[in-house]
C-alpha cells in the first residue's frame, strides 16, 4: 500500500502542534489545512499578506481581494490579519513561522533541498521558495517517494540546483516518514504493508531505522490500493 | 489647496519616458493597477524596466506591455508560471532580460530604497545559484549575501480608497508590494476604487500616508474576467 496525496497531507497535519504558525506551499502542502481538526488552533500564513487563512472559498462566495499565494480564492478564520510583503517576509525570514510545508524535486541526506528549478526548464522562477527554505524554523517536505519514472528523490547529494542547503527537518512521502538528523536520514514510519527494506530499496541515500520505527497510522481511505511504484523496480 | 487627484489614467502615465524603471504593485489581482497599465500601453513609452512579482498573464496589463515589446527588462520573483506566455516567448527569443530575485528579497530591496538604506545582508539565496556575483559575509555564524536597494522612477499601485492628499487604504490582500513600492519611486501613482473626502479614512486605517503618494486616480474596476491572476508564488 502507499499513501494518497491526501494521506500525506493528513500525516503532516497530525504533526503540527497547537499554536503553530505554518506556511503551506503549492500542491500536496495546500491539502494539509483540510486535516486540522476543528478546535485545534493552527495559524496558516500566506506570503501575500495573510495570517489566519481559512479554507478555500466556496464557489459563488469568492472575494476578489482575498487570494492565497497560489492565486486561489480563500477565506479567513477568526483572528486573521492582513499585512504587506516586507512584514510577511519578516515573519518568514525572521524565523517567526514555525513550519513550512514544501514540495520537493530532490532532498539530500544532509537536508539540502532542491525544489525551484526542474531539469530542462527554460524560464526560471523562484517565488518565495528560497525565503521559506532559509528562514522558517522547521522545513517539512511532502513529495512522492520516487519520480514518475521510478527514480529515487531522496539522495546522498542533490543533482538539481539547491533552493537552500541543510534546511529540511522531516520528509513525508507516499511510502515513509523520514527525519533528517546530523547523523543522516532516519526512517520513522513506513506505509502499511511496506517494510524498512522496501523503503530503502526506493531511497538512494542510506536510511537508519529508528528504534521505534513503525507502520503509519492513517485511515484506510488515505491508502492507495496498490503501491505507487513497483517494489524493487 | 493640495489636490493630488487626476481625472484619467492617461494623465497619470503621461510623464513616463523611454527607459524608465517602474515598480508595478499587486500580487495576482489584488493591488494590481490594471488600468494604469493599459494606459501606459497606449502611451507608448518603451525600453522600460518593470519590477513586479510575476510577469503578468496573457496579453493584458503587464503581459500586454511585454507583448507589445515595450519592456526591456523584468525584475521579478516568479515569471515562470505557464500563464506568463508573453514574457516567456520574448525571454526565450532574447528580447527581454530577466533579473530573478527571491520574493522576500524583492520586497526588502524595495523597502530599503524607500527607507533610504544602502542595502542589506540576507541569508536567502546564500550558497545557491542566485548568490552569483554578490558579496558574501558570515554574520552571527551564518552566511549572508548583500542585496542592493531597488529605486525606481515611477510606482504604480492600486488601493481601495484614497483622498486628495494621497492617503491610501487597502482592502484585504491588496497591500502586498504596494506599501513598500509607494515609498521607493520618484513619482507614485495610485489607482483607487473610491475617491473619498479628506478625513473620511480614519487615521487608524491609513496604510500608506499621503507623503508617499503623488497622484491618485479613481477608476471603475475592470470586470474580473479581464483580470490576470496567473503568477503563482
Amino acid at each position: 500500500m502507499s499513501l494518497t496525496r491526501n494521506g500525506i497531507a493528513y500525516r503532516v497535519a497530525s504533526d503540527l502542534p497547537e499554536g503553530s504558525y505554518v506556511n503551506l506551499g503549492i500542491g500536496i502542502p495546500t491539502l494539509v489545512s483540510d486535516y486540522i481538526p476543528t478546535g485545534k488552533d493552527v495559524f496558516f500564513h500566506s506570503e501575500n499578506g495573510i495570517l489566519g487563512m481559512g479554507k478555500l472559498a466556496e464557489p459563488g462566495k469568492e472575494d476578489r481581494d482575498l487570494i492565497n499565494a497560489g492565486k486561489q480564492y480563500v477565506t479567513l478564520n477568526p483572528g486573521a490579519s492582513f499585512f504587506d510583503h516586507p512584514t510577511s517576509f519578516s515573519m518568514i525570514r525572521g524565523g517567526h513561522i514555525n513550519y513550512a510545508v514544501l514540495g520537493a524535486l530532490e532532498v539530500a541526506a544532509n537536508g539540502d533541498l532542491a525544489n525551484w528549478r526542474t531539469p530542462g526548464e527554460k524560464v526560471p522562477g523562484v517565488g518565495g521558495a528560497m525565503d521559506l527554505a532559509f528562514g522558517v524554523q522547521n522545513v517539512l517536505v511532502t513529495m512522492t517517494h520516487v519520480t514518475n519514472k521510478g527514480k529515487p528523490k531522496i539522495l546522498s547529494k542533490c543533482t538539481l540546483p539547491l533552493t537552500a542547503p541543510r534546511c529540511v527537518k522531516r520528509i513525508y512521502t507516499d511510502m515513509a516518514v523520514i527525519d533528517v538528523t546530523p547523523e543522516g536520514l532516519v526512517l520513522r514510519e513506513f506505509a502499511p504493508g511496506l517494510d524498512p527494506k522496501t523503503v530503502q530499496s526506493q531511497t538512494e541515500a542510506p536510511l537508519r531505522v529508528a528504534p521505534g520505527c513503525k507502520e503509519m497510522d492513517v485511515p484506510a481511505g488515505f491508502l492507495a490500493p496498490q503501491p505507487a511504484v513497483k517494489v524493487g523496480g | 489647496m493640495v489636490d493630488k487627484t487626476l481625472k484619467t489614467c492617461e494623465e497619470a502615465v503621461a510623464d513616463v519616458f523611454d527607459g524608465a524603471t517602474i515598480l508595478l504593485g499587486g500580487f495576482g489581482d489584488p493591488g494590481l493597477p490594471g488600468q494604469l497599465l493599459e494606459a501606459l500601453r497606449r502611451q507608448g513609452a518603451k525600453n522600460l524596466t518593470m519590477v513586479h512579482n510575476g510577469a503578468g498573464g496573457g496579453t493584458h496589463s503587464l503581459g500586454g506591455l511585454i507583448h507589445d515589446g515595450k519592456v526591456k527588462k523584468l525584475i521579478a520573483s516568479f515569471p515562470s508560471n505557464p500563464g506568463n506566455q508573453s514574457f516567456q516567448e520574448k525571454y526565450l527569443k532574447g528580447e527581454v532580460e530577466l533579473e530573478l530575485v527571491p520574493q522576500g528579497t524583492l520586497a526588502e530591496r524595495i523597502r530599503a530604497a524607500g527607507a533610504g538604506l544602502g542595502g542589506f545582508f540576507t541569508p536567502t539565496g546564500a550558497g545557491t545559484d542566485l548568490a552569483a556575483g554578490k558579496e558574501s559575509r558570515t554574520l552571527d555564524g551564518r552566511e549572508m549575501i548583500f542585496e542592493k536597494p531597488l529605486h525606481a522612477d515611477f510606482a504604480f499601485v492600486r488601493a481601495y480608497r484614497g483622498d486628495r492628499l494621497g492617503n491610501l487604504n487597502y482592502r484585504m490582500a491588496m497591500r502586498n508590494f504596494n506599501v513598500p513600492m509607494c515609498t521607493a519611486a520618484k513619482v507614485t501613482v495610485a489607482e483607487i476604487d473610491e475617491l473619498v473626502p479628506v478625513g473620511s479614512i480614519d487615521p487608524e486605517d491609513v496604510h500608506t500616508p499621503g507623503i508617499f503618494v503623488d497622484h491618485v486616480v479613481e477608476v471603475v474596476r475592470i470586470p474580473e474576467y479581464l483580470v490576470i491572476t496567473t503568477e503563482g508564488r
